[in-house]
């Protein structure tokens, strides 16, 4: 199916499914009641877990095949968002050239970049990754926003303006991102009973890039260029000795994988046209590492659980605040709910941060290859026994 | 023509014919169903709070929220009422807005425009927030201002001092009371000439981004006219933590001033740098050096210690005015939280209470109607005395404080003293100003979204 | 003339700190051989032992003043710290003023103690995980500390002076007859870092638990063949870089108040500072903690920035990109380390 193998055509099968489902998969709760505050099924969360989706899968291409860690990845996301909005304010609202040439930015960036990184290795290389992206995040911010030569209006961020040109743009078109004059915007609600669905038309359009690049990532992760990469990772040396030079096929997957970053970020200007240079700042490049490690490096989905739980964590439990709190525990007894309350005060709302922090370091004690392992485990808790012994077999051949 | 909408309630509801919904097509027009945004249809009425509460910002996110919670009791009739007692317009009747009973969801700004977009649009598509109010910082002002135009509902600005906000980057469903660069240039010139002289020469430090630039652009326009030269204006680097390497050619500049464009961590550091390089004790061409912070905040003041002793600034409020709205809200403020409220904390909870009487004036939370009421509205009781919303770009008049360093403070909260109520005529300026975009700047026209 | 000088000063003083916090993170990376992104967090954390000692310093209890009013107009509660209340008004107030100096001393216990409880309960278990699950265990512990810091002393800076014998300016240039006078804290900061440094390489090199460590460096199976416990010198060594940080923190407090975030805005920078002296190296460390800091000062000069704009806000990437580039493994790296 598709050309990929049973265990592959499964997977794919089933993110197909979560992306076709998860306006329902993300609001489990009804709107009025107390757990509302989890549903995460909104239009802007949704997208940004599927744009950020694909900034990771990308990101695993190089760093999950090849092991090379590029800790400056954001600023081909940054680069890809300037881009799509110049298209914005230049020619047209239509999504489709702002989202081509803000990969094609993108790959010209990171083949200059790649060129000039990759002839070091290791953390040498990604200091050199880190230094290009403050780089350009420092010029982005201030130098390039000055008033003579404003390239990306610094703090507030790249935007359409009225007096924008928009050569193409006119009379009957929406004046906001459009896919042939489908806003990105619109939104088709559907109430179940105390359920309320949406289903946002920049979501699935992004959802369908999403799994144009979990496929192509597949069939990277499958074809004999994957095994080339990973041989990079386990011994370069060896495929030095070999009489292979690495760097044609290391800089490809960087190109490749910047390429990803810049579609991604082309994405989040198509749904919001606004880009900020904090998109470069050395955190959003620690993200994506975070992202992918925290989801499993190396494997297929995991980057894209990993974004899935950091985004839902910046967004959702950073909004509860202690009047959510004193909501949920209204049914205790006065003392016992301030107890409550005090006790988890820490951690949700403004203390969002400690929670995702104390993710961070749970995960990787308990669950050394990410969150795929604990899906895994779980798995085989539930295959039982003979299958874990099956499973072990098809493990022998890893893929380092 | 295709209508799209930002929100969930602001649909069609399809009811519970799942299968009729499915299949519809993607997008439709939009139903008659919702007039606008996020149309409150129960009894509540939701606000969406969104400050900065991780990052630099956080404590003065943290104040502007206890101020907006503080506000939302007062408009549901709960505590003391607060400014509601002094506020000149009396709509208000402390039973909600309108009849519906306020609640708020909060958010983080993390003080940066993307992720302050993500939190203001989670408030409007999940939440069914009617109106965002709150923010520490400009940039990311005008950026949520631009969404919440793009989306249909009223944006009030929090703290933001940048002249784009409401100058070129104005927006016909954003409103700000907080001052700006332009009125604290203004405000301090004449103060600055007679407390140093009208013949000094000035040495600026300038964050470099946006506001900076537009402070720098204020500050050396008002000092110059007066008499003033400027002899250098030097960029920092936003991310510098230490300005030894900016303060230490101040020395042998020739200047006998220092202005600090800077806000927050960067002031209170370039602050106490200057300070250790021992400026305020030297004696230039003559005249005793001194240092200017054209913007001041309580946390800044606190966090620079004894460095801002006697260092001027300007500010849009301060606790210690004797007025009764100020003297209403510090009460009221104080006797719940225990200390007294910053002028962040201020601007947030009067723009609450500004946003609420609207509404109730104008009968309606259409963010159009709202913003009509709001539109050249004149009200005292506040604590910033009479105050005007001009309906040219949205901006409050009024008048400005200069403020200076204190230097026998008596309790922990006696950072600043009032030095000057420079009052409203003196900094108003035309809608047209060229640092306000000139001409060329409108407000468009006002969005009710749906 | 003076203001070379100037800068050159400027560029010793901010390269000390730079030095200190790369030095402590390369004996980590040389002896643990773990990427540790806590390391800033070490470093914000030294800070705020300084602010806990001052405020454990004045620590008081309330004198109701009727003579005075606060700002809700009630009586004034003046604040009356113990240690006035113990040592009278001269020494309780001499006290709380040297708290910084003093802090010194309260950290080294602590700094030593969070190193070891660090190592002992999270790091020691990653020594043979990726350099990718090390990162993120210490960044998480890092966001987990700071947190905690920010959720006891809140974000906004807290202002720690320098005692005011130690917080004037000094000029240098009176005996030639320049201009080029430095705040004298600043001054301090330098010795203190250069005293470090010094300590530490004295310590490695003359001792004989530094001859083990730099074997162990150098060879760590072969020297835990001949019987040595190597692990446990190393957990101490982790302490010892964890107190180096911890007291470059400390004394770093007058000269910018401390927030909880200082570590993250310190740490990219010594990463990248560590790697330009080369991974593994001490004195590559010190050598290019110290000349990006006068790189960086020079670079922040008008004439620097009107001649290349934006300068000021790239050079230290700029360096780092160009050292990298013409020298494979920084300005001393050893061969091998952290390049796969």
């Amino acid at each position: 199916m598709f050309g990929l193998n049973k265990k592959d055509g499964t997977l794919f099968l089933i993110v197909i499914a979560m992306t076709l489902l998860a306006p329902f998969i993300f609001n489990p709760f009804p709107t009025d009641s107390a757990m509302a505050q989890f549903n995460a099924g909104y239009p802007d969360l949704l997208q940004r877990f599927v744009i950020f989706g694909i900034f990771a899968i990308g990101f695993n291409i190089l760093f999950g095949l090849t092991g090379y860690l590029s800790f400056g990845h954001a600023a081909f996301l940054g680069v890809g968002s300037y881009a799509a909005v110049w298209i914005f304010k230049l020619f047209t609202y239509n999504v489709v050239p702002a989202i081509i040439f803000a990969v094609i930015v993108a790959a010209i960036f990171s083949v200059l970049i790649g060129f000039i990184s990759l002839r070091r290795s290791g953390i040498y290389f990604s200091i050199l990754t880190l230094a290009f992206a403050q780089m350009s995040f420092a010029l982005a911010y201030s130098v390039l926003s000055n008033p003579r030569f404003n390239l990306t209006n610094g703090e507030t961020g790249l935007q359409v303006y009225d007096a924008d040109p928009q050569m193409f743009h006119h009379e009957g078109l929406p004046g906001m991102p459009h896919l042939f004059g489908l806003p990105m915007r619109a939104t088709h609600e559907m109430t179940l009973g105390g359920w309320a669905f949406n289903f946002n038309v920049g979501y699935y359009f992004s959802g369908l890039f999403m799994l144009l690049a979990f496929y192509l990532a597949i069939r990277i992760f499958r074809s004999p260029f994957g095994m080339m990469l990973r041989a990079i990772k386990s011994n370069n040396t060896r495929m030095t000795y070999t009489g292979l030079n690495a760097k044609p096929y290391t800089l490809a997957a960087f190109v490749v994988s910047g390429m990803y970053a810049g579609l991604a970020g082309g994405l989040l200007a198509a749904m919001d046209p606004l880009a900020g240079a904090e998109r470069m700042f050395w955190t959003a490049s620690g993200e994506v590492v975070l992202m992918t490690i925290l989801g499993g490096a190396g494997t297929l989905i995991g980057p894209v659980l990993g974004a899935g739980l950091i985004k839902y964590m910046e967004n959702i439990v950073s909004k509860i605040n202690d009047n959510v709190l004193h909501q949920w525990f209204s049914f205790m007894p006065d003392g016992l709910e301030d107890v409550m309350v005090t006790l988890i005060h820490p951690f949700v709302g403004k203390g969002w941060n400690l929670t995702l922090g104390m993710i961070f370091v749970l995960v990787v004690i308990f669950l050394p290859g990410g969150l795929v392992e604990g899906g895994q485990r779980i798995a085989r808790l539930f295959r039982g026994k003979k299958a874990r012994e099956a499973e072990k077999s098809t493990q022998s051949n890893p893929a380092e | 023509m295709t209508k799209s909408n930002f929100t969930r309630r602001g649909v069609l509801k399809t009811g519970a014919g799942a299968s009729a919904g499915l299949a519809m097509p993607m997008f439709f027009t939009a139903s008659s169903a919702a007039a606008y945004t996020n149309e409150p249809k129960g009894g509540t009425v939701t606000l969406g709070f969104n400050v900065p509460q991780t990052g630099p910002y956080a404590d003065e996110g943290n104040d502007e929220l206890l101020a907006q919670q503080l506000a939302v009791e007062h408009l549901n009739g709960e505590g003391d009422g607060g400014c509601l007692n002094t506020f000149t317009s009396k709509a208000l009747k402390g039973n909600g807005i309108l009849g519906k009973k306020v609640t708020f969801v909060s958010g983080d700004t993390q003080t940066k425009s993307d992720a302050a977009r993500a939190s203001a649009k989670s408030m409007i598509e999940k939440d069914g927030a009617i109106m965002v109010n709150g923010g520490s910082s400009s940039g990311v002002a005008v950026a949520v201002q631009g969404l919440c135009q793009d989306a249909g509902i009223i944006f009030m600005v929090g703290l933001s001092h940048s002249n784009d906000t409401t100058g070129k980057d104005r927006k016909a469903n954003g409103f700000r009371h907080f001052f700006n660069a332009y009125q604290s240039g203004a405000a301090l010139a004449p103060v600055l000439a007679k407390e140093m002289g009208a013949d000094r020469r000035a040495y600026h430090l300038t964050a470099d981004y946006t506001w900076g630039w537009t402070q720098e652009e204020s500050i050396v326009a008002s000092t110059e006219a007066m008499g003033w030269e400027t002899v250098n204006t030097v960029k920092t680097p936003l991310a510098s933590t230490d300005f030894s390497s900016y303060i230490a050619p101040v020395i042998n500049a020739g200047a006998d001033v220092l202005v600090l464009n800077h806000y927050g961590g960067n002031m209170v550091n370039s602050l106490t740098n200057a300070v250790q390089f021992g400026l305020l004790d030297k004696v230039v061409n003559g005249k005793d050096f001194q240092i200017v912070v054209p913007l001041y905040s309580e946390l800044m003041a606190a966090g620079a210690g004894e460095n801002i002793k006697g260092v001027l600034g300007s500010m849009n409020w301060n606790w210690q005015l004797q007025d009764e709205g100020t003297k209403a809200f510090v009460k009221s403020f104080g006797e719940k939280y225990g200390k007294p409220p910053s002028n962040s904390a201020q601007t947030c909870y009067a723009q609450v209470l500004l946003y609420a009487d609207a509404c109730e004036r104008a009968g309606t939370f259409n963010p159009c109607g709202v913003a009509e009421a709001l539109e050249g509205f004149e009200f005292d009781g506040l604590g910033n005395g009479k105050t005007l919303y001009r309906a040219e770009d949205h901006q409050c008049f009024k008048d400005v404080l200069v403020v200076r360093g204190t230097q026998n403070p008596t309790n922990q909260y006696d950072t600043l003293e009032i030095v000057e109520v420079t009052p409203v005529e003196q900094v108003t300026y035309a809608p047209n100003h060229p640092m306000f975009g000139g001409d060329e700047a409108s407000l468009g026209t006002c969005n009710p979204g749906a | 003339m003076d203001s070379f000088i100037l800068q050159i000063l400027n560029g010793l003083d901010k390269g000390s700190a730079y030095a200190l916090i790369a030095l402590g993170l390369t004996l980590i990376f040389g002896t643990l051989g773990v990427v540790n992104f806590a390391h800033g967090a070490l470093f914000m954390i030294g800070a705020f032992c300084a602010v806990t000692l001052q405020r454990l310093l004045s620590i008081s209890h309330t004198v109701i003043d009727e003579t005075q009013k606060d700002f809700l107009g009630n009586p004034l509660k003046v604040e009356q710290p113990y240690v006035i209340d113990w040592f009278g008004p001269e020494i309780g107030n001499g006290l709380i003023e040297w708290s910084v100096p003093l802090a010194v001393i309260f950290a080294i216990p602590v700094m030593v103690g969070v190193g070891y409880a660090m190592e002992r309960g999270l790091i020691k278990h990653f020594y043979n995980r990726p350099h990718a699950d090390q990162i993120l265990v210490t960044f998480g512990l890092a966001i987990v500390l700071q947190e905690i810091i920010k959720y006891f002393f809140g974000a906004n800076p807290i202002p720690t002076p320098a005692p005011d014998a130690l917080n004037g300016v000094v000029n240098f240039g009176a005996a030639l007859g320049l201009e080029v006078t430095y705040p004298l804290w600043r001054i301090v900061y330098f010795c203190f870092a250069a005293v470090i440094i010094g300590a530490i390489f004295a310590f490695l090199q003359f001792t004989t638990f530094g001859m083990v460590v730099r074997a162990g460096m150098a060879d760590r199976e072969t020297v835990g063949l001949l019987g040595i416990n190597i692990d446990r010198r190393f957990t101490i060594m982790f302490g010892i870089a964890a107190a180096v940080a911890g007291l470059a923190g400390v004394m770093y407090t007058p000269i910018n108040s401390p927030n909880y975030h200082m570590g993250m805005d310190f740490l990219v920078l010594s990463f990248v500072v560590v790697v330009v002296g080369g991974m593994g190296s001490l004195p590559g460390a010190v050598l290019a903690g110290f000349m990006l800091g006068i790189l960086e000062s020079f670079a922040s000069t008008t004439w620097a920035t009107t001649t290349i704009p934006g300068i000021n806000q790239v050079i230290i990437y700029l360096v780092a990109i160009i050292v990298l580039l013409t020298r494979p493994r920084g300005l001393m790296g050893r061969k091998g380390v952290m390049e796969d």
